[in-house]
Parts: structure tokens; C-alpha cells; sequence
């Protein structure tokens, strides 16, 4: 049976300041789905909220997978229950060897019942997989020798995401801008690497402002989101018209999303 | 690819959160203990137990006097709740300092049997003496160093029986006036170590000192004087604890060193007292012609450290280095940092400064780069680092730069104390827990310090550095 991701009437805060306002997605495994929208509308948000960042307050509304409730759960228990947030701007943690700290989160994921200080996964196959890993996705065998984002220019940073991606094999995998910020080639790199590791075990949500990385995964769902709240849902088109055309026709047809969505970006600013 | 051992591979037998080394022994056999309180009689009975020469009992009350004219420091940390009437200043736990284990009394052995003191001496140290409260209760020094003209004693024996080379150098690097601290300590100093290294000998494994504080309202001032001569090197090592009482206890040292032209001299630290231990120490080495002096100094425990370890580059060629770690956890203060004073051309010097503050702990960086005039071609390099891992704690940089020449390279860079909130949320949507991600970041945040180390020591901090933050998370 297929899992389900489901979010429902979800409202976030950060602090006093509303965000979200009554988000509804369901994503299975399997699919593909894109958020698009512009600066503002809430999109790493909900990125945020689906991975339990503390500082993201639910006000109402929940989150489930298959039938369990989330919404109160820590970061890692919703990473023990299959999701995973490949991070916009990876955070650097220095003196902390990627392979050291892999090794620890794939033991974590793969045996969600293992108390704290019981043993790790086996040195021996860990090592094979995460060379093999690293292999398909063109990556220095280096790499599992650095510290965690320490000195990674932003496409290492980026790949280290989809490695971490590859290593987890999460159900539902958030991906927050990952191309952003990456000059063509390295786009090219990472809408590849997410091509081979999607498929039928897992559910992808795809948050991006481009176009390059829908292509080598085109999205049966496109949603559209603008003052906090997902004002349309269409195909691959859909996705492909508001990158020709902008936005201006989509807020015209949602004036009061519109309006919020304008506060949101004035308080940016 | 690495193959390290996980931050966290097996449980402690340790309660969670609880301080290791917080049991204690009975008292009622002490040889010899003072009553509360400091006045000049109290000074006059510590030198005459000592049965010390007239010079070493008027050096000792000159400097009470000095003590009670010095106000209180104004800055750093709090000390309102010290109370000098309300401390045990001098206590003899034993008659005499044993040479074997065995000749050390059985309490007193087992405690540091605990601390796995003897262990130690057993696989890799040179040499080690044992301070309990106030005196030295077990010396050892492996022979052929004897052989070759090290002294390493405790300071009242050497006191006794190197008079001539005692008074040479006690006191000339840190006069009774230098601050109040030292001026206590100067009047009612016992213990700590005396280490002589003749010109070319290089000893290559640690000497080790471990200070031991047992009972409550205890002051412990051990005074240690190292002259490293030209061309020698040694490394010297000391670790202190301490039980856990409800009333506080105060620690004030002063350690002395002299390293010669071309020596070396590298002194380690792991300061793990109680959280009930004020901790105020000096600490200050003369460095000479291209002699090289390292302080490593790890602060975990008391409840107030003020310590500052000082080089002052006297000879061209001379080079200082000091790498400080500081751990604050709830209800502690650690006020540490640095000093260098270039005093002669040509000298160079290194500061690297790290600190970690969780539960509502403070760690306050506190350092000093000083050129003097016509101390040119002078290098000095400054780097701390702050780890904040929660919004109740708190972390302060005072560098202090003073430079009278112009012609002198000085870097400082102070990373921003950040909290590491975003730190801990990426690996925890990785899938560690809240516990697991704080070890990891800690861990790899004093990595570049650790590696340093010698082996042991090593093992030793980040053991240390585990325990504490096993109650760091509720």
C-alpha cells in the first residue's frame, strides 16, 4: 500500500505573525508534485512546517502520514517516519565528518526503534553504499572526509543534499529551492540525481522558481500558492504558463490571497 | 573515508546530568586542619607546620597585607557570596607523602583510584604527584629522569631542599603584588609542583599533578614553579576535581614558569571542579630566546573561573601559543581567555579560543595582545569562537589590544556567537535526536582544539564534554 502525506487546513505562524492560512495537499508515494508562487506566498514555510522546525508554530490545521498525526512531532521522529527536507541553505556544521554523521542519521532512519547510544549501522556496508552513492552522482569520494558543508561552495551544498536524500531514502522528500542559486550544469547535476532517486517509493514535493528541474521531473500536480494559501492546482501546464507569464494574471483571479501576500513581502522587505 | 567511533557509542554508568567526580571522603582523621577564617596568626601557623625559613613567613605576611589592602575586582564575575572568613585555608589530610601507593592512606587512595590516577601513571606518564586539600600525599618521578637532574617535587619540599634554586625564581614572575588573587595565594600557599629540567633534557612523556579538593568550605592555593632550562622540554599536565557540596569552596593558584632560550614548554589543564568551586588562578610564563610555550587550557567545571594564562615573550624568537576551551553549563560562569605581552622583537604569538554555553551558562573570551615600544617584526594571531545552544545562555568577547609599535602584524577575529538552533534542527531532520545533534555540533565545534591533544587527553576532554551534555537535554 502506498503511503500518504496529508496536510490539512494548516496554519503557521512564526512568532506573532501568521502565515499559513488553511494549506490542503495530499501527496503519495510515487507522485511528483510542484509549489510555486512568488516571494512571500508561504512556500519554505510549509517546507518548514512539514520538517518540524521549532520555530514554525502550527495554530491549527495537522499533518499526517498514513493516518498518524505529526503535527506535534520532533524533526527526527518525522524523519524516522519518512520525510525529509532537502534544505534551501544547508546549514555548515564544522569539525563534523559527512560520513560520521550519515553513518549515525542512516542508522537512525533505517531502525526508527533504536534507542540512543545503541550501535551504528555496520562500518563495512555503510561505506560501500555511500561510495556507491556518491559514484552515481558524480561526486569526489572526498566528500564523506569534509566536514558537513564546511567550505562547500552552493552546488557541493546541494549535491551533499541529494546525497543525504539518496543515503535516507525518505517516503515524502521536500525540496526547497534546491536549484536555486546553481549555475546550469550543477542544475543539470541535481535534476538527475532527484530523476534516478524518485520513483514509486517515493512522494516528491518540489518547491522552485525555475523551470530547468521540472523538466527532468515533470510534476503531475502543480500548485500554486499566494498569501499562504494554495489558490490553484493544474498539471505540468500549469507549471509551465506561470513560468511564461508570470503571476499578475493569478493574483488577479485571487484578490484577497493577493492583498496578504503583499503584507507578507512588504514585512520582507 | 572515517571510521571514528559515534559521538555517542555506550551509555556512562553515570547518572544522567550528574557530576562524576561529586562523592567525597570522611574527615575526622585529618593530620592537621586550621580553623576558618584568614589572619596573620593563620599565616604564621601555616609556615611554622611547615617549619619554613623567616624569609618564606615574612614573604607570607607582606603579602596578606597586600590581599587586604586590594579591593575586590570590579569586572568579571560575580563574587558577592565569597566570603574569605568562611574558608578552611589550610587542612593535612596525612602525615606524610607517600611513595607507593600503598603508603597513602586507604581513603584517600581509592579516591583516586576513581579518578584512575594510578592507571595513568602505569601506561604514560613520567611522573605524578597527587594534592589532596592542601598538601601532597603521592610523588613519583620515573628514575632515569631523577637520574639526569629533574626535580619534580612538590613546591614546599623543594622549598627545603633546593632552597638556592627555589628563591632564585619564586615570585619573580608573579610578584605577591600582581593582584589580589596572587597575594592570597602568596600568603597562604601549600602544595602544587616544582619542576627543575636541566639545559638539554627533553622529557617525552607527561608529568602529571592531580588537585584534589575533599571537604567543604575548603581553600585550596597550591603554588607550582616550572624552569624549563636552555634547550629542554617537558610537558606538564594537571586535572582537578572536586565534591559536590551546597556551600562553596574556593581554588586560587599561582603557577610560575620560566622557559629558557630554546626550550619548551607546553602545560595542559582539564579543570573539572565542582560546580560549588570558585576558581581564581594565575597563571603567567616567561618565555626567552626561541623558546616555545603553549598553555592548552580546558575550563568544564567551578562555579567561577578567572584565569587568563599569560606569556610574556622577553627574547627575540620567543613564541607563545594558548588554546582555551570553555564549557558553561547552568549556574556556571567561566571568564577565560588569554594574554601575550611582546616584549622583544621578532616574538610571535597565537590565541585560539573556543566556548560553549548551554542551560543559562555565561563563557565571557578575556584576552590581552600587548606590543611594547621597539617590538618590532611582532606576529600575533587571534581567533575565538562561541557555541550558544540555547536562548537562556550567554557569551561575551573583551579582546584587549594594546599596541605601542607600529611596525607589528596583530589579526583578531571573533566569529558572532550564534545559537546553534539552525545547527540542531538540520540533524534532527536528519533523524538524530535532540541529544545526539548537541553532542555532534559540540563535538565538532571543539574538534580543531581536541586535535591538539595528545591521545589521552583527548579521550579524556571529550569524555568530559559527553558527560556534561548528557543533561543538557530535559
Amino acid at each position: 500500500m502506498s503511503s500518504v502525506l496529508k496536510i490539512s487546513n494548516l496554519h503557521v505562524s512564526v512568532g506573532e505573525t501568521p502565515i499559513l492560512r488553511g494549506v490542503n495537499m495530499e501527496i503519495r508515494q510515487g507522485e511528483i508534485h510542484a509549489l510555486m508562487g512568488p516571494n512571500g506566498s508561504g512556500k519554505s514555510t510549509l517546507a518548514y512546517a512539514l520538517a518540524g522546525h521549532p520555530n514554525y508554530t502550527v495554530t491549527e490545521g495537522s499533518i499526517e502520514i498514513d493516518g498518524v498525526n505529526i503535527t506535534e512531532m520532533e524533526a527526527d521522529a518525522r524523519a524516522r517516519l519518512g520525510m525529509f527536507l532537502a534544505f534551501q541553505y544547508p546549514v555548515v556544521i564544522p569539525g563534523v565528518k559527512v560520513a560520521d554523521f550519515l553513518r549515525h542519521a542512516v542508522t537512525n532512519v533505517r531502525n526508527p526503534d533504536r534507542k540512543e547510544g545503541e550501535g551504528l549501522i555496520g562500518m563495512r556496508e555503510f561505506r560501500k553504499e555511500i561510495r556507491e552513492r556518491m559514484t552515481e552522482l558524480g561526486m569526489d569520494q572526498e566528500f564523506a572526509r569534509r566536514y558537513l558543508n564546511d567550505g562547500f561552495s552552493g552546488g557541493e551544498k546541494k549535491r551533499m543534499e541529494i546525497l543525504q536524500l539518496a543515503m535516507l531514502q525518505p517516503k515524502f522528500a521536500i525540496l526547497d529551492e534546491t536549484d536555486s542559486g546553481l549555475d546550469s550544469d550543477a542544475v543539470r547535476v541535481v535534476s538527475e540525481g532527484i530523476a534516478k532517486l524518485s520513483g514509486p517509493q517515493m512522494g516528491v514535493l518540489i518547491i522552485t522558481h525555475h523551470e530547468r528541474l521540472l523538466e527532468a521531473n515533470p510534476p503531475q500536480y502543480t500548485h500554486v500558492m499566494l498569501g499562504g494559501r494554495i489558490v490553484e492546482t493544474g498539471d505540468a501546464s500549469l507549471a509551465h504558463d506561470l513560468h511564461a507569464n508570470g503571476y499578475a494574471e493569478i493574483r488577479a483571479r485571487h484578490p484577497d490571497a493577493s492583498a496578504d501576500n503583499a503584507k507578507a513581502e512588504a514585512a520582507a522587505v | 573515508m572515517s571510521t571514528d567511533a559515534p559521538v555517542k557509542s555506550e551509555k556512562s554508568e553515570v547518572e544522567i546530568g550528574a557530576y562524576k567526580y561529586g562523592f567525597h571522603d570522611p574527615t575526622e582523621n585529618y593530620a592537621f586542619k586550621s580553623r576558618k577564617g584568614l589572619d596573620a596568626q593563620i599565616v604564621r601557623q601555616i609556615s611554622e607546620m611547615k617549619k619554613e625559613p623567616a624569609w618564606m613567613t615574612e614573604f607570607r605576611l607582606d603579602s596578606l597585607a597586600i590581599f587586604e589592602s586590594r579591593p575586590m575586582p570590579n569586572w568579571g564575575g560575580d563574587m558577592s557570596d565569597l566570603n574569605f572568613q568562611d574558608i578552611f585555608y589550610y587542612m593535612k589530610a596525612s602525615q606524610e607523602q607517600g611513595k607507593s601507593w600503598d603508603d597513602v592512606p586507604d581513603d584517600i587512595r581509592k579516591t583516586y583510584d576513581r579518578l584512575g590516577i594510578p592507571e595513568a601513571e602505569k601506561k604514560y606518564l613520567a611522573g605524578v604527584k597527587a594534592q589532596y586539600e592542601s598538601e601532597v600525599v603521592y610523588g613519583s618521578l620515573q628514575e632515569d629522569l631523577a637520574k639526569q637532574g629533574v626535580i619534580f617535587t612538590d613546591t614546599d619540599s623543594a622549598l627545603q631542599e633546593h632552597p638556592d634554586l627555589f628563591r632564585e625564581y619564586f615570585g619573580t614572575v608573579i610578584p605577591p603584588g600582581d593582584n589580589k588573587f596572587a597575594a592570597l595565594n602568596s600568603a597562604v600557599w601549600s602544595g602544587g609542583s616544582f619542576i627543575y629540567v636541566p639545559k638539554g633534557v627533553k622529557i617525552e612523556f607527561p608529568l602529571q599533578a592531580y588537585f584534589r579538593i575533599n571537604s567543604q568550605n575548603m581553600g585550596q592555593f597550591e603554588r607550582t614553579l616550572i624552569i624549563v632550562d636552555e634547550g629542554a622540554s617537558v610537558h606538564y599536565v594537571e586535572g582537578c576535581t572536586a565534591p559536590t557540596y551546597s556551600s562553596d569552596s574556593l581554588h586560587s593558584a599561582v603557577v610560575e614558569i620560566i622557559v629558557k632560550r630554546g626550550a619548551r614548554c607546553r602545560y595542559t589543564t582539564i579543570q573539572n571542579w565542582s560546580n560549588n568551586v570558585y576558581n581564581l588562578v594565575t597563571k603567567r610564563a616567561m618565555a626567552y630566546g626561541d623558546s616555545l610555550m603553549e598553555w592548552i587550557d580546558g575550563n568544564l567545571g567551578s562555579k567561577l573561573t578567572m584565569k587568563y594564562p599569560a606569556i610574556w615573550l622577553m627574547e627575540p624568537g620567543a613564541r607563545g601559543e594558548t588554546l582555551s576551551i570553555a564549557f558553561a553549563g547552568e549556574g556556571q560562569h567561566q571568564d577565560a581567555g588569554a594574554k601575550m605581552v611582546h616584549c622583544a622583537p621578532n616574538t610571535s604569538s597565537r590565541i585560539i579560543s573556543k566556548s560553549i554555553s548551554k542551560k543559562g551558562g555565561r563563557s565571557s573570551y578575556r584576552g590581552l595582545v600587548k606590543v611594547h615600544k621597539d617590538a618590532v617584526n611582532c606576529r600575533s594571531n587571534v581567533v575565538c569562537d562561541a557555541l550558544i545552544l540555547d536562548p537562556a545562555s550567554r557569551s561575551d568577547t573583551y579582546p584587549y589590544i594594546e599596541v605601542e609599535e607600529e611596525n607589528v602584524a596583530i589579526e583578531h577575529e571573533a566569529s558572532v556567537s550564534k545559537i546553534a538552533e539552525e545547527q540542531l534542527f538540520y540533524l534532527m531532520s536528519r533523524g538524530l535526536s535532540e541529544a545526539e545533534a548537541s553532542a555532534m555540533i559540540v563535538t565538532g565545534f571543539i574538534e580543531p582544539l581536541v586535535k591538539e591533544l595528545p591521545m589521552e587527553y583527548a579521550v579524556e576532554l571529550n569524555k568530559l564534554i559527553e558527560l556534561q551534555m548528557e543533561g543538557s537535554v530535559g
